[in-house]
């Protein structure tokens, strides 16, 4: 490329040539003076456009070299902790629940869940994922709280499309058991269908093979700790009083998990999921109870309107479970929604479900929700609904706010 | 007991199966940079140009990602002016490179994942979720798509992710190629 002071040469050099021609003998008639200065203020035009041009190349290398010096000027021991940064992940999310609880029950305000994520990359094909939440705000002995672990494993990806964790991990099944930010779903309180019945939030801990068999068809395939429920009193069982949370689990009967998920349509999901216990009460029973846990769903986005809908049923083996009308439990729900905007969302919830389906005697507890999201940012959110409950004391209007980073 | 040895030995023998019959991969690469202009210019691959960034375009890039924009300039390829983009953005942690033509009238021809590199998410890569992009607009340059994108489930990051460069991609070929 010429510099500005070359292009000046060049333009001097064509006005000698010029005047040495206008020399030679008929061109001085044939190339008037007027002409020839025409000629050198458009060079000198075109000579001041390339230096503005020039001047805004420099500008732009001078802040290339600016950015490549600031790279540069890093030390070795920050260029460590920016690789280590860089593979090392935080996030997490949290809610804040009030609930004016009716039926004479007393009013709440609870910090319900504070959770953090860290995730590291040792490899493009290793990882290790981690979730600890403070669940209502305090823990210890006496306290309304806990400190759980609830995930903490291993990722590996050993082929293309296929990966394997072990550890501890949260069981493939549901809406909400594996996507539970506050910002993702509607109504303050997570449903009542998947607490009581799935039990979520559910972890346990051993290997879970996963991946894609077909354009968006996945699968999980887990063998892992099982529950442990209690064989007596008012919580014989009941499916959410059995989980162990992998502290000191009792293991001497495994549990399996399979799931088959099709997300092959935008805002589309459809899921079977197929659980079985070798013995649900680890051994503590009169004899084996077996079970199996049959769950299925579909989420449906398109536009503003939405749709969840969702069946599970636990079959219990044994005759302790059978005696007190546990050994069927069962629950469903469906919600449609409606966006209103990015920010407003609408949604209404009809669920039913049953910890006594075996017995003869009507302990259906149907649930009526409705209420409202506002999300103050992407990941931020403010709730308000309502819940009526037949069958059951869970009225209460609920407020929260939510967030995910 | 008989059910779990069942149970476990199946895993150990399909984890067997599947490193040995799959070997190496070529993680997440899906389409190089090459077949995607050869896609996007049927065959016939213009010379590369290159927007630089001013603070203008700057600030539209930080109000679009939610983060500066690493970069003085974005490389591009123009004919006809139809351009061709390739961005990286983040989805969950990995960046994902995203492949945007942008037609004369300035609207998205097509969308690619070139390359996904987290373990979740990878669903955008099809073409029942790219196609929605098609005929895509912006409201004006820089602000939201002009058509509401529907999501996939369990790859709310990616989609999202998707969603920002379209837009910056509609964005930078108003300002790009009206500056040329």
């Amino acid at each position: 490329m010429l510099k500005a002071n070359e292009y000046s040469m060049t333009g001097k050099k064509y006005l000698m040539i010029l005047t040495g021609l206008l020399c030679l003998p008929g061109v001085a008639s044939a190339v008037t003076m007027d002409e020839v200065m025409a000629i050198i203020k458009a060079q000198q035009a075109e000579i001041d456009a390339l230096k503005k041009q020039l001047g805004k190349t420099e500008e732009k290398v001078e802040q290339t070299a600016d950015a490549v010096e600031s790279v540069a000027a890093g030390t070795e021991g920050m260029a460590k902790v920016a690789q280590w940064a860089e593979k090392t992940h935080i996030g997490g999310y949290g809610e804040i629940h009030y609930n004016d609880k009716k039926n004479g029950n007393t009013d709440q305000i609870d910090a319900h869940r504070f959770v953090l994520f860290v995730e590291h990359e040792f490899t493009d094909d290793v990882r290790f994922f981690s979730e600890v939440e403070l669940e209502h705000s305090l823990a210890g002995e006496g306290k309304e709280g806990e400190v759980e672990l609830e995930q903490a494993y291993i990722e590996w990806d050993y082929a293309e499309n296929h990966s394997a964790s072990i550890g501890q991990f949260l069981i493939p099944i549901g809406i909400l058991n594996e996507t539970h930010e506050p910002d993702t779903f509607y109504g303050v309180e997570r449903n009542a269908v998947e607490k009581n019945i799935i039990p979520a939030t559910w972890w346990e801990a051993g290997a879970m093979l996963h991946g894609q068999i077909a354009p968006g068809l996945s699968y999980n395939l887990a063998v892992h700790s099982g529950l442990e429920t209690p064989v007596s009193g008012s919580k014989a069982f009941k499916i959410r009083d059995g989980r162990q949370k992998v502290a000191e689990a009792k293991a001497e009967e495994f549990a399996y998990t399979g799931r088959l998920k099709y997300t092959g349509i935008p805002g589309t999901e459809i899921a079977l999921t197929y659980h079985h216990q070798e013995d649900i009460a680890q051994g503590m029973g009169m004899d084996d109870a077996s079970a199996d846990l049959i769950e299925s769903h579909v989420t449906w986005q398109h536009g503003p309107f939405g749709l969840r809908a969702l069946y599970a049923m636990w079959d219990i083996d044994g005759d302790d479970a059978e005696a007190i009308g546990r050994d069927e439990q069962e629950g469903w729900y469906v919600e449609p929604s409606y966006r209103i905007s990015p920010r407003w969302g609408l949604f209404a919830r009809y669920s039913e479900w049953d910890n006594n389906a075996g017995n003869s005697a009507d302990t259906e507890v149907e649930q009526i929700d409705f209420g409202v999201n506002f999300w103050l940012v992407e990941n931020v959110v403010l709730k308000m609904d309502w819940a009526d409950q037949r069958n059951g004391d869970g009225d209460a209007l609920n407020l929260g706010v939510g967030w995910s980073f | 007991m008989y059910r779990r040895l069942i149970f476990t030995c199946v895993i150990a023998v399909g984890i067997v199966l599947h490193v040995l019959s799959l070997g190496a991969w070529a993680k997440g690469e899906y389409l190089s940079q090459t077949a995607f202009l050869d896609q996007a210019f049927a065959g016939i691959q213009p010379a590369a140009r290159v927007c630089w960034l001013n603070d203008r375009d700057k600030e539209t890039a930080l109000d679009i990602f939610s983060h500066r924009y690493a970069g003085l300039r974005v490389r591009y390829w123009q004919a006809k002016e139809k351009t061709a983009w390739i961005v990286d953005e983040i989805g969950k942690t990995r960046p994902i490179t995203i492949g945007v033509v942008v037609t004369p009238e300035r609207k998205i021809e097509r969308v690619r994942i070139l390359a996904f590199r987290e373990s979740r998410g990878w669903e955008v890569r099809y073409p029942a979720f790219t196609r929605q992009f098609v005929g895509v607009s912006a409201v004006s340059p820089g602000t939201e798509l002009d058509t509401s994108i529907d999501g996939v489930t369990g790859a709310t990051l990616s989609v999202k992710a998707v969603k920002r460069v379209a837009r910056f991609a509609l964005y930078l070929h108003e300002r790009c190629t009206s500056d040329i």
